[in-house]
């Protein structure tokens, strides 16, 4: 039996015919699509590398059925850059060197997205710390991390300001 | 993983008595299917059931089986009049995992014993007849109130141990009509042979969860839990307190334990004990002794009684104090400053 999973991925509507249900978001993302910035790291939803947006909310696709998922809007992190500008917690890490190996970054950036977004951290470091903790970094640059956080928090609430 | 079938229930009604397992966030499902330990020839996708509202009813509240972790850990009415159901929903799981998993699924999660999650272990929980791995094992996420010989494995939900204290009340609907269960009592304890009965029966589902008012208690009910690491970790034990004071002397109390047995642990003597006495650390202590009445190791895990004692002294001295109007930043935690209670 052959599935048809209709997703919008970074503002684009796709079809995708499965012919397994057990496809999860993460390898439709990286096998079907070809979208491999989001990486696959435990696959059991412990280490937050496979953090995307889900209608707006950060979610492990690893442990996302896909088929569940048939209609859903996702951002990866291949939908954050304008062209050659960087989305404001891009360009945070970058400044603020969240990440060593990069392994992690795409997840930790689309979980620092999510994070802004539900607006509930501001600019407590505790607080950006303690919404940071599904997303793991071994070479363990979380300082930088949480630097990156606040610095494109402050920025982008900077941005509203001026839009408003 | 297993191939399986794939439906999507559209209705309540589709979704009652439909053979095959559940599928709603599928944090815990997936991750089962995942290591081989749930292997369903099919799975039934109730997460698009219109069970999402977050309703007021007779001065409590009903909550939809499809309402997210962090939907629910959110909703001003939680916040306003069960902030320990907040706290203990934000204690647990990461933000990414409380977005996908839902109210029901939270109830229903298996138990973390990593003798369970093997399936190469014998388990009687898993594999009726084949043993008990954790017996003589690693235990310190194992039972001490409540088990056999049977099994030995622990509850890991920090949100029914609220919802316990709260004495919400579970809504099922199957095959064979309605009934409705108290938290504290929906998940079986072990017998001599293994888990116990099913919670649900074949085709049934949770549809809501219901909360009473907790009348002057509101303000004053905190969840502590202690874990290996502050943030994204299972309970070692945990307590949900809730009090109302008036004049000095407690007129009502709550208290329920987790991590120390097969469900939610609720502690009606010491409950009982608190009444009238004043609000203050002898009470408590002698309400921790009451509440891990009766408890035993089920292997090396006897810190786990002294540290019960200890969580449930402090949830009731943080309970007493009184809910901060914003819960902390690190939800739960002991180790923080006077901003975190």
């Amino acid at each position: 039996m052959t599935f048809n999973l209709n997703l919008t991925i970074n503002g684009t509507a796709q079809q995708i015919a499965l012919d397994d249900p057990r496809v999860t978001l993460l390898d439709v993302l990286r096998e079907r699509v070809g979208l491999t910035g989001t990486k696959k790291g435990c696959d059991r939803g412990q280490c937050g590398a496979c953090t995307v947006l889900i209608d707006g909310q950060r979610m492990n696709a690893c442990l996302a059925l896909a088929l569940s998922y048939d209609g859903a809007e996702i951002t990866t992190i291949e939908g954050l850059a304008k062209g050659e500008t960087l989305h404001p917690v891009q360009a945070a890490f970058v400044a603020h060197d969240g990440f060593q190996c990069g392994y992690c970054t795409p997840g930790q950036i689309m979980s620092a997205v999510g994070l802004i977004a539900e607006g509930e951290a501001g600019l407590d470091p505790e607080r950006v710390r303690e919404g940071m903790s599904g997303n793991l970094c071994r070479c363990a640059a979380y300082a930088g991390i949480t630097e990156a956080v606040l610095e494109a928090t402050r920025e982008m609430s900077a941005q509203e300001g001026t839009s408003a | 993983m297993n191939r399986f079938e794939y439906e999507r229930a559209g209705t309540l009604a589709e979704a009652i008595g439909a053979e095959g397992a559940f599928l709603a966030g599928g944090t815990n499902l997936l991750d089962l299917m995942k290591i081989g330990v749930q292997a369903p020839a099919r799975l039934v996708d109730i997460s698009r059931l219109p069970l999402t509202e977050i309703e007021p009813v007779e001065g409590g509240l009903r909550i939809g089986a499809m309402v997210r972790n962090s939907t629910l850990a959110r909703d001003p009415q939680v916040l306003a009049k069960y902030p320990a159901l907040a706290e203990a929903l934000l204690s647990g799981a990461s933000a990414q995992l409380r977005n996908a998993a839902s109210t029901g699924g939270n109830v229903m999660q298996a138990t973390r014993c990593s003798y369970y999650q093997d399936p190469l272990s014998p388990c009687n929980r898993r594999n009726p007849g084949s043993g008990c791995g954790a017996l003589g094992g690693e235990t310190r996420n194992h039972a001490v109130l409540g088990w056999t010989e049977g099994c030995i494995a622990t509850h890991p939900s920090d949100m029914c141990v609220a919802l316990a204290a709260y004495d919400a009340v579970v809504e099922i609907s199957g095959p064979e009509g309605a009934r409705s269960v108290a938290m504290a009592e929906f998940h079986p304890l072990p017998d001599a042979q293994g888990a116990g009965d099913a919670p649900l029966a074949a085709g049934e589902i949770i549809t809501h969860i219901r909360l009473p008012d907790p009348g002057a208690m509101a303000r004053h009910a905190r969840y502590v839990k202690l874990r290996e690491r502050t943030s994204f970790a299972f309970a070692i034990v945990s307590a949900a307190a809730a009090l109302a004071v008036e004049d000095g002397r407690i007129t009502q109390a709550r208290l329920a334990l987790g991590g120390v047995a097969a469900r939610p642990w609720r502690c009606r003597t010491a409950e009982a004990a608190l009444l009238g006495q004043p609000a203050t650390i002898e009470t408590f202590t002698r309400a921790a002794e009451l509440a891990l009445e009766g408890a035993s190791p089920s292997g090396a895990n006897e810190a786990k009684i002294r540290l019960a004692r200890k969580i449930a002294i402090r949830a009731l001295e943080r309970a007493a104090a009184g809910t901060p109007e914003r819960l902390p930043a690190l939800p739960a935690s002991l180790f923080a400053g006077d901003d975190n209670g």
